[in-house]
């Protein structure tokens, strides 16, 4: 059903990140995330230059249907945000996985990564939902 | 198992994500709830609202039943297949139902009702019917169509001859007419021009896909809810239900205390809460980023209140909401969002009309 492409690692809250290289990763939320939220209308996205801990809430997608938080995969600091989701939130329900993009991140320790899901381990968490 | 409505097909064709909806399995949209909502402000939707309940009330005491059972007054009606509004109340004035009712003769009218409520109203229209000569009878063979939209006198054209459509066309609003198997009424739940169309559940599928291949663009409960929020509309179970009087929940209006000697059922209550006051329905505005959201505690210059709906407005860009609150009220308010009060504007409960703004933030 909901598209988990097999080249990204994942939490099992949702969000999915994508090695940049020189330890940057690109972080959203998974197309099943998107599609049990509902049509997005808002995001609220960290401040570049915060530091946050694997786990931390740092941003929140608001959707038709509910509020919902968004965790910090791994930690590091946040180098950029995507802009263009203020204006344009449904971004992240028509291309969660690309233009929908939530923040980057540069890791702490890279290390962290390997403890995250694969396309395979996070396919089948959400089959068990 | 959920009940199907005769679309179920039509949903899954159309690829809708379903949902249980107090026991009927529904499309909560067909991909973007946002979409399906500017399709109707914009264009034209329409929504399967086959769950909806249909009950012909008839008899010889029909009228005189009808003005003991509900707040509003079906004296009121006299052209054939008007249309009115009204709460069905309780003993203590709280709301059961409320509902549209269309008057054919004195002796024949029919009520739509909530799905949701459809157990308790059936058995209250039983209980009431008491002594009076009516028969009341629940069409389920028929199943029912919402087009709703500036473009919806356009497209119901592909479900009537050119003399059944300019008949329809020249309709007032709030009022049905009944053409061969169609019984077609300038109603709704969205705040636009359009039809809810009651039509035998075997043509039913036929209709839709006439319409969708007219462009008229499926619609889920989705965007039923923003639409009828934006146009101030209340959904009984949440902006008013049996512990709630109409008097606190905008629908005044619609309670015909007058001729005096009408002595409609909870009509003692009310006349006592009317004298006491009751909390006020009043909408609220919030143009910061965030959703006001139902549930959320509202504070106003009377006290703590509640709010009833809230949603994002996506005809207008931000928040809206209904709350009921304690009078007086002011021009502001106090909302609870993610720990932390936030000020938002009181509006009356009306948002928009017609694909317009009728408040500003």
């Amino acid at each position: 059903m909901s598209n988990v492409p097999n080249e990204l690692k994942y939490a099992s809250t949702h969000e999915w990140i994508r090695d940049e290289g020189d330890g940057v990763y690109t972080v959203g939320i998974t197309d099943h995330a998107q599609e049990l939220l509902g049509d997005m209308v808002f995001v609220e996205l960290p401040e570049v230059g915060d530091n946050v801990a694997a786990g931390d809430d740092c941003a929140v997608a608001e959707s038709v249907k509910a509020a919902s938080d968004i965790y910090a995969p791994i930690a590091g600091e946040i180098i950029a945000v995507n802009e263009e989701l203020e204006d344009s939130p449904e971004l992240v329900n028509n291309d969660p996985f690309g233009d929908g993009w939530l923040f980057k991140i540069k890791a702490d320790d890279e290390s962290e990564v390997a403890g995250l899901l694969d396309a395979e381990g996070y396919a089948a968490s959400i089959e068990e939902d | 198992m959920a009940q199907r409505t005769p679309l179920y097909p039509q949903h899954l064709a159309a690829g809708a994500k379903m949902v249980d909806f107090h026991g009927w399995d529904m499309p909560l949209n067909y991909g973007s709830q946002i979409e399906e909502h500017h399709a109707v402000r914009r264009a034209v939707g329409m929504f399967d609202v086959s769950h909806m309940t249909i009950v012909d009330v008839t008899g010889p005491e029909a009228k005189a039943y009808l003005r003991h059972l509900l707040a509003n007054d079906v004296a009121k009606l006299q052209v054939p297949g008007k249309a009115l509004y009204s709460a069905m109340l309780n003993e203590n004035g709280g709301v059961i139902d409320d509902l549209i009712v269309y008057f054919f003769s004195d002796v024949s009218y029919r009520l739509v009702v909530n799905s949701a409520t459809r157990d308790k109203d059936l058995q209250w229209l039983e209980k009431q019917a008491g002594e009076f000569d009516v028969a009341i009878t629940e069409r389920t063979e028929f199943a029912m169509l919402a087009v709703q939209g500036p473009q919806a006198k356009e497209k119901v054209s592909v479900l009537m001859s050119a003399e059944q459509h300019a008949q329809v066309s020249e309709l007032k609003p709030f009022v049905g007419v009944q053409l061969d198997d169609l019984f077609v009424a300038t109603t709704g739940y969205t705040g636009e021009a359009g039809y809810e169309i009651i039509i035998p559940a075997e043509q039913v599928g036929d209709a839709w896909d006439k319409l969708l291949k007219a462009g008229v663009h499926p619609c889920g409960l989705g965007a039923r809810d923003t639409l009828r929020l934006e146009a101030g509309m209340n959904l009984y179970g949440q902006d008013m239900n049996e512990e709630v009087s109409p008097l606190a929940a905008n629908m005044a209006w619609s309670v015909a205390f007058e001729p005096a000697d009408r002595n409609f059922v909870g009509r003692e209550a009310l006349e006592a809460q009317k004298a006491a006051g009751t909390e006020k329905l009043i909408g609220l505005v919030m143009e910061e980023k965030g959703v006001l959201r139902a549930g959320l505690k509202v504070i106003v210059e009377g006290g703590e209140g509640v709010i009833t709906s809230g949603t994002f407005s996506p005809t207008l860009g931000y928040s809206i909401a209904m709350a009921r609150v304690p009078q007086p009220v002011g021009d502001t308010a106090q909302v609870e969002m993610r720990k932390k009060m936030v000020t938002v504007k009181v509006v009356k409960p009306s948002f928009v009309r017609h694909g317009k703004a009728v408040v500003s933030a």
